[in-house]
């Protein structure tokens, strides 16, 4: 930072550059538009310089990659030592199917497994309940019991690969029916490495897939935290999520916020459980969406890091490095894809890809050109994945940390995101918390505002998309889509039928009654849970007796 | 927007267009059902939400007992052709023919031609301006208000 005789001396020649140089341009060549503002509306700045980060201290607030507050990263030399995690999320129709997927994307370079289930799963319904109709494998893989578990990781050593698995209420019990299929495998716990998403709150104002109400859906997750901490060391037990967030139209900085709001929730729950920070807090990971906003976005992944580190040791008193650390899991956002001209949408997954690395993520899906369309085919998501690969290979970004740190616009806007999502995070607090401010409807309703203000944005023309309401011309011809089997249903129906006739009747009950019994008694749920799967009780009966116990949550309906 | 406002007012409309809005199904992606809502009350339109993972038999009796004139169906599950004649289908033997059904999310272009077929007045895919909605049901209407 340059000290005050030199801040005023850069002062000064700037004002003669606006007085002399840019006076006589503007006179002759207007802006195109009187205000320029980023996603989330911080007005930008014709021009930045040193006197922009004049209220930051270089080594306090951005620092050393690898040392605290890790604003440039993680680790020292980040992908210099090891690229990102390329993590493609898939899965639809029968595990049989999804296993092909799998080891296709293994062979195509994929680094990492991520698991899309399907909506019956998602939400602990069997493929057989009359709820799951028209949904079974539709949206992604449809999985009810241990059995169909081990068909979608057939062939795959699960003490070789890392497997992320997108599951919030019943997080449990498909992190369960994994153990599982890695036992058989003989594959010991403390071998296992992926990531359970596992992050109800968010889903409460954001993504909706609520099975029980808060209070428990929060005890389970803390159950498995408190699990994972003792017997799954190399498992993330929750991925603390803003992607969901923000596709349900909430803006860069309230993504930031109410993600670091819901990170704060999760380490007081578990420290009011009696856990001992440095224990579960290293295992803590965050999810976060990379919009087209470039330069906001990598703010945003920079501020993220700041933020928590200086909350985990400030405010939590974490003595352990890694209990400050934010590792982060980032997806391309789903809803910038546009149905219309459809392939222009692999340009705009390169852009926000750029963020995501150039904001120094862990690990990254890229999503496919054709998913305002549908979900992936082969072909879309081989693009998808190659788009990662080229910009490790090729675009030299990898070969330097944080290469845009320092840029006077970047920090200025890092220091700004910063500013507004902790000013956000004291309202919430301000509120009584979290589960306050869900309860209030505060959060929706932001969400829900930001959406609908965008959207009237994109009909004013005032936001431009290309493709959608500007230069919308020669619209090309349609492009192939994945097709879902309609025999899926079937095939998935009568596997569960095969199943329950085959299995020991007698030991499913006396588990079921035995996780009944544990569920009332406020038991941590793991143990019981894993008993279940290994019996083969399936997700709908472990879940059936989870909503009996808790009942169901009624959503509240604010738009 | 104006000229169709005025068109229904000259019709000698004393009340609002009642517009409901459902989200059949397992699927929770609730930003477009909400900002059509949004879109249909702001254009003056009383809008019920229904809220997520409405059974289609849940969906009909609400049209019923809210006296609709029009169901908003917004599904981005890939469950269409399993819930949209369902809800169709109940819709005609509750003899709530007079009600136009449209439908929004992510459907397939073949889809949408036998989701005409039996009943679906108009498919909305995503990008759809809101106005455009707006205008559709405003002149396609089939109870009289």
């Amino acid at each position: 930072m340059p000290d005050s005789r030199e801040l005023e001396e850069i002062m000064e020649k700037s004002g003669r550059w606006e007085r002399t140089t840019l006076r006589r341009y503007l006179e002759s060549r207007p802006e195109r538009k009187s205000e320029f503002t980023t996603n989330s509306g911080f007005q930008v700045k014709r021009l930045y310089t040193p006197t922009d980060l004049s209220n930051l201290d270089l080594s306090e607030d951005v620092g050393y990659p690898g040392e605290y507050p890790y604003t440039r990263g993680i680790h020292p030399t980040m992908y210099r030592g090891r690229l990102w995690t390329m993590r493609e999320f898939s899965g639809f129709g029968t595990a049989e199917e999804t296993n092909r997927r799998f080891k296709y994307l293994l062979s195509e370079g994929e680094t990492g497994l991520s698991v899309a289930f399907d909506y019956p799963t998602i939400m602990g319904y069997d493929s057989d309940d009359p709820m799951a109709r028209g949904e079974v494998g539709r949206c992604g893989v449809a999985v009810s019991s241990l059995a169909d578990m081990e068909t979608l990781f057939e062939g795959i050593p699960l003490e070789k690969v890392s497997t992320s698995m997108t599951i919030n209420g019943p997080a449990a019990m498909l992190l369960a029916m994994y153990v599982a299929v890695g036992q058989k495998q003989g594959v010991s716990p403390g071998m296992l490495s992926g990531t359970t998403q596992n992050d109800m709150l968010k889903e409460f104002f954001a993504q909706k897939l609520c099975i029980f109400p808060p209070q428990p859906s929060v005890k389970l997750v803390i159950d498995i935290i408190e699990y994972c901490a003792k017997n799954l060391p190399k498992w993330n037990p929750i991925s603390i999520s803003g992607y969901h967030i923000r596709e349900a139209g909430a803006n860069a900085v309230q993504e930031l916020a109410f993600t670091l709001a819901d990170g704060v929730a999760y380490v007081q729950e578990a420290l009011d459980r009696g856990l001992d920070i440095d224990e579960f807090a290293p295992r803590l990971s965050f999810f976060f969406a990379a919009h087209n906003d470039l330069f906001e976005e990598v703010a945003k992944f920079r501020a993220a890091r700041r933020i928590w580190a200086r909350f985990m040791r400030e405010r939590f008193k974490a003595k352990s490095n890694r209990s400050m650390w934010m590792r982060m899991h980032v997806q391309t956002s789903g809803c910038t894809l546009t149905a219309q001209q459809p392939t222009n949408n692999i340009v705009r997954v390169a852009i926000q890809a750029l963020a995501a690395v150039l904001g120094g993520t862990q690990s990254l899906h890229t999503n496919s050109y054709d998913e305002a369309l549908a979900l992936p085919s082969e072909e879309a998501v081989r693009i998808a994945l190659r788009t990662q690969q080229i910009i490790a290979h090729e675009s030299g970004i990898s070969n330097t940390v944080d290469p845009v740190g320092g840029s006077f616009y970047l920090e200025t806007l890092t220091k700004q995101m910063e500013e507004e999502a902790l000013r956000y995070i004291d309202r919430i607090e301000a509120m009584g918390g979290i589960f306050q401010a869900i309860e209030k409807g505060f959060l929706q309703k932001e969400i829900a505002n930001s959406a609908y203000k965008h959207q009237l944005e994109i009909e004013k023309k005032e936001r431009i998309v290309v493709g959608l309401n500007e230069y919308t011309g020669n619209e090309t011809s349609s492009i192939p889509l994945l097709r879902i089997d309609p025999e899926v249903e079937g095939v998935q129906l009568r596997g569960l039928r095969r199943l329950k006739e085959s299995r020991n009747q007698d030991l499913v009950s006396r588990r079921l009654e035995k996780l009944r019994q544990a569920t009332e008694k406020d038991q941590n749920l793991m143990p019981h849970i894993l008993d279940c799967v290994k019996a083969y009780c399936t997700l709908g009966e472990i879940c059936g007796v989870l909503r009996e116990v808790y009942g169901q949550y009624q959503e509240l309906t604010v738009f | 927007m104006s000229e169709t406002t005025l068109k229904v007012r000259s019709a000698g409309a004393e009340r609002r267009i009642r517009a409901l809005v459902a989200k059949p199904g397992l699927n929770s992606h609730d930003r477009g059902a909400k900002v059509i809502a949004r879109a249909l009350r702001d254009s003056g339109m009383e809008v019920i939400y229904t809220g997520l993972r409405q059974t289609p038999e849940q969906i009909v009796e609400a049209a019923m007992q809210e006296d609709v004139d029009v169901l908003c169906l917004s599904i981005l599950s890939g469950a269409h052709m399993t819930l949209l004649p369902e809800i169709v289908g109940l819709m005609k033997r509750r003899s709530l023919d007079d009600v136009l059904v449209i439908a929004g999310g992510i459907i397939p272009d073949e889809d949408i031609s036998k989701l005409k077929e039996i009943g679906i007045a108009e498919v909305f895919g995503p990008g759809t301006p809101t106005h455009v909605t707006v205008d559709y049901i405003k002149s396609n209407l089939r109870r009289k208000l």
